[in-house]
């Protein structure tokens, strides 16, 4: 076990791959030579040289289409779309694509490439920079979307996505890449396996990346008896953990920092709802984001993101009175 | 049965095999109208009646490990680079037997025994790709080229300048190829972009670029052994713009009827099935009996090809699930 932010759990797990696997070669804005916006391929560069670690041109069609050729023709890409956002100049090249590309060619090719990108809201990166946007990349049939809640779930998780076969969206929440953790760096994660990260007999909560750590604290602050399960990948999500905890605890919420509308979270409640009715003691529900961008001002940020505040209070209501609460922006009378 | 990979080596040196093939593309493309008129294909088909000259050329100096990234505008190419005439009509006509086992149709061929990756109905889609293969290529020291086969009316998406730049910068081993066919859908050229010649893009990206009569299939393999040789030389990119013309409508149904009076004909005395004819005849090598022979046989081929193609079973709902991921080896 060493301990790690992150971001260097990203780096780990970028150089391991890199060593043991020379068909690996990463790509982006400022990964080179400045190491990565946000410090994730520190030292690759010095490490693997300029051949297999490059700088690109302000292109993002361009190099997610040449990861997606590059991969074709045996190479294994990883590149880093600095915020998520920019994947959308972008989105042709993976979705109609990369993801395409196997299943138009009878087989025949393989797209093994990772796309990695920060996401998410509280850093005070404004309406155009703060956004998660899983629901972009989230109904790719061909695509696998993975999103990490920790260092040790980042490392293994983005070795496990360079050696899977298809091509793979990488979700970081930006706003844990300081955050430390002890890393396993033998430890193995599977793609398509949720991580029950603690147990209880009285409401499952659903979660991914940061909003994992939202939940586990509403979780101690409730003093309720929960299953936390961190879905960690979200395509294709592991319906067999999450079924088997609804159908124990009878309660679901899933956490989610996207907007209300369209978000990932409808299709796990749908299905828990379809697939584990009768064990439902309560209405299964969601805390998300309001339908609004992603506001700049500091307190009006804080107030977006679901907070382990109103998660508590959700949780309590469930348990205790299988209540569901309405979202604060409706019982404030703010919104609708 | 020959293999995509024989048939596209039977190419190889054989001037007659070229006229063959082009005969092949014209008279598949003729049955393809033909068929989608009759109601027995369905979705759309984009035919590149006219542009056989540059789908040879192109076929005739790439070698089968080098990489095509090309377009909807798939049939000719397809054939050229050595599939039969009957998988593609399969394909189109959504067969299991197709080259992409009927979940393609006429916009997506593949075969990887032939470079063909599968082809893209997105405007600039092949562009970035083929720039990632040459990529590979670079990286791995091979002596591979990629290419990149698309329309006029795709220079200005931006993955055209995105990737142009991005090639030039890694002078990577990589052709891009203008198939200026005057038109993109319903648009002439000179409504949608402000200069007539499209190879002078390449200058904002100090990348050689060779403007060439896409009707003539010797110029087109001069011009592309050029390319091709500079890539292979590690000394980077070409653009090249084929000045073609496309002598069917856009798509489907379209009769073309937004062209002006007489453009059709002027180009139609450059056919380049005409042209190679000529100078075949002029060489010695062919006369009016082998080109009814030539002919006669390729109707047969392609008839035989659809009949087989109408035949063929249609994939099970379970071919509908293969392949949307690559099982991963537990
Ligand atoms: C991104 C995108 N926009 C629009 C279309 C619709 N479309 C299909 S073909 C075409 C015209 C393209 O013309 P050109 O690039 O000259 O190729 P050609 O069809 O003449 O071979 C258009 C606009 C598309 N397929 N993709
Ligand atoms: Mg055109």
């Amino acid at each position: 076990m060493t301990a790690m932010r992150f971001r260097q759990a990203i780096v780990t797990a970028l150089s391991d791959e890199m060593e043991s696997d020379e068909r690996v070669i990463l790509f982006g804005e400022d990964v080179a030579a400045a190491e990565g916006v946000f410090k994730t391929s520190e030292g690759l560069f010095d490490k693997f040289g300029p051949v297999r670690v490059r700088d690109t041109p302000i292109s993002e069609m361009a190099f997610t289409g040449a990861a997606v050729g590059a991969a074709m023709m045996g190479m294994r890409p990883v590149i880093e779309i600095m915020f998520m956002e920019f994947l959308g100049v972008a989105l042709d090249q993976l979705v109609t694509e990369g993801a395409k590309m196997h299943y138009l060619s009878k087989g025949e090719y393989t797209v093994p490439m990772v796309v990695r990108a920060s996401c998410g809201a509280g850093l005070g990166f404004g309406t155009q920079h703060s956004q998660t946007l899983e629901n972009w990349v989230a109904a790719t049939p061909g695509l696998k979307v993975i999103e990490p809640s920790d260092a040790q779930s980042a490392y293994s998780l983005l070795r496990a996505a360079i050696q899977d076969e298809n091509p793979v969206m990488f979700l970081e929440s930006r706003i844990l890449y300081a955050e430390r953790g002890e890393v396993d760096t033998s430890l193995k994660m599977e793609i398509g396996k949720a991580r029950v990260l603690q147990e209880g007999s009285d409401v499952t909560v659903v979660a991914l990346g940061n909003m994992v750590n939202v939940a586990r604290d509403a979780i101690a602050d409730a003093k309720v008896s929960a299953d936390l399960v961190d879905l960690a990948t979200l395509v294709p999500w592991d319906r067999e953990t999450v079924l088997n905890s609804v159908k124990k605890t009878g309660r679901l919420i899933v956490v989610e920092e996207s907007p209300w509308s369209g978000g990932w979270g409808s299709e796990i409640i749908s299905t828990a709802t379809t697939e584990a009715f009768s064990a439902l003691k309560c209405a299964p529900f969601r805390i998300t984001a309001p339908d609004v961008p992603v506001p700049y001002n500091g307190t009006l940020e804080a107030r977006y993101i679901p907070s382990a505040v109103h998660v508590s209070a959700a949780l309590k209501a469930a348990v205790e009175s299988n209540q569901v609460l309405k979202p604060w922006w409706i019982t404030e009378g703010v919104s609708k | 049965m020959m293999t995509s990979l024989e048939r596209r080596n039977a190419l190889k040196g054989n001037e007659l095999a070229w006229y063959e093939r082009m005969l092949e593309i014209r008279e598949f493309e003729r049955r393809t109208n033909e068929l989608f008129a009759a109601g027995l294909i369905r979705g759309t088909t984009h035919l590149c009646v006219g542009q056989e000259a540059l789908d040879i050329g192109l076929a005739t100096t790439l070698n089968p490990d080098d990489v095509l990234a090309a377009t909807y505008r798939s049939h000719g190419v397809a054939l050229a680079f050595g599939l039969s005439s009957h998988s593609v009509m399969a394909e189109i006509m959504g067969k299991a037997t197709g080259c992409a086992g009927g979940v393609g149709g006429s916009m997506h061929m593949c075969d990887s025994t032939v470079g063909l990756l599968p082809t893209s109905a997105i405007i600039g889609g092949g562009m970035p790709i083929a720039v990632g293969a040459a990529l590979a290529f670079q990286v791995q020291k091979k002596k591979n080229v990629g290419v990149a086969l698309f329309g006029d009316a795709a220079t200005n998406i931006g993955a055209f300048h995105e990737s142009l730049n991005l090639a030039a910068i890694w002078k990577l081993p990589v052709i891009f190829v203008i198939d200026n066919n005057v038109y993109g859908e319903y648009t002439r050229i000179d409504l949608s972009t402000p200069i007539e010649d499209l190879h002078l893009r390449a200058a904002s990206y100090a990348m050689p670029s060779i403007k060439v009569d896409g009707m003539d299939v010797y110029a087109v393999q001069a011009s592309m052994q050029e390319a091709v040789d500079r890539a292979r030389r590690g000394d980077g990119p070409t653009l090249v713009e084929a000045k073609t013309y496309r002598f069917s409508g856009h798509s489907r149904a379209d009769q073309a009827l937004y062209r002006p009076a007489g453009e059709l004909e002027h180009w139609q005395k450059r056919d380049p099935i005409l042209l190679t004819e000529q100078a075949l005849i002029k060489k010695g090598i062919l006369d009016q009996a082998k080109i009814e022979a030539m002919k006669t046989k390729i109707v047969n081929l392609v008839d035989s090809a659809i009949t087989q193609a109408q035949a063929d079973p249609e994939p099970s709902a379970k071919d509908m699930f293969s392949n949307v991921f690559k099982e991963m080896r537990k």
